[in-house]
């Protein structure tokens, strides 16, 4: 008798525990803080990613230049 | 193979991080110490080649404390609670030691004469070094932080990273040193190629 009646408290507790914690919590409405601010993570690494993408472009830009000037070189020839 | 972090509070996931802000400032310094070393080798020999080594060098190092800057001010909001603090002694000489960098460029780009050049920009690059070094390596250490392993204790302490985080850190840092290296010697055969169009 004891262990349904400790059951049933247990499992009362267990389905007003998920109600309880979204009281207490003060919900800031921002996804990043989400699944243990994982998305912290994706975004510095989204930002890792932009730098170098910007400084392949820096060099992609100054090849670029030498092709240029090597090809008007090619053409005066 | 699975990868468990350690589970603190306030840091949460975010203590992933460490495998990506912290290898790219180690490549950072890296970098600025090839410049620091072909700045030395221009003094030693006059050889101009040292000098452009040095600038490019210096060029990727900079080039790679701006993701460095943009993910700890990222990280920082979700933990420390701020983009930017002027508490901390690391940012700070972070931001001193940048300006250092940016002068030397400047200073570059004020000088004609090649070989003056050289000399000038070699010499202000050694102590630009030295300075970076003292901001951002022994300053934090002397005062409080908020970085881990500063604040009078040797980074990579025993509490500060976990034994299983080092399997994935330790070759996230090589493979970043290697990474800049490859960028600095792109710029440098980019070097190569201008300097042989402009003779």
């Amino acid at each position: 008798m004891n262990k349904i009646k400790l059951v049933a408290l247990l499992s009362l507790l267990t389905a007003l525990a998920p109600l309880q914690a979204q009281t207490a919590a003060p919900a800031m409405a921002d996804q990043f803080r989400a699944d243990g601010k994982i998305y912290v993570v994706i975004t510095v690494l989204a930002l890792i990613f932009l730098a170098l993408v910007v400084f392949l472009t820096i060099i992609e830009r100054r090849v670029a230049k030498i092709e240029k000037h090597l090809h008007q070189g090619s053409d005066k020839k | 193979m699975q990868n468990t972090v350690p589970r603190l509070d306030i840091l949460n996931e975010t203590i992933r991080n460490v495998y990506y802000h912290v290898p790219i400032w180690f490549a950072m310094i890296f970098m600025l110490t090839v410049s620091f070393i072909n700045s030395l080798r221009t003094l030693s020999s006059a050889d101009l080649q040292h000098d452009t080594h040095a600038c490019n060098a210096a060029l990727t190092g900079i080039f790679f404390s701006i993701p460095g800057m943009l993910t700890g001010a990222f990280w920082a909001k979700f933990t420390w609670g701020t983009w930017w603090t002027f508490q901390d002694p690391k940012l700070n000489g972070v931001a001193v030691s940048l300006l250092i960098y940016m002068a030397y460029f400047i200073l570059r780009s004020s000088v004609e004469d090649e070989i003056k050049k050289a000399r000038i920009s070699a010499v202000y690059n050694i102590f630009a070094y030295v300075m970076m070094m003292i901001f951002i390596m022994i300053m934090p250490r002397l005062t409080d932080s908020l970085h881990p392993g500063n604040g009078g204790n040797p980074a990579f302490g025993k509490y500060d990273l976990d034994n299983q985080m080092r399997t994935v850190f330790y070759p996230a840092v090589i493979g970043w040193v290697l990474f800049s290296w490859w960028i600095y010697r792109l710029i440098n055969r980019i070097s190569v190629l201008q300097k042989q169009l402009d003779e």
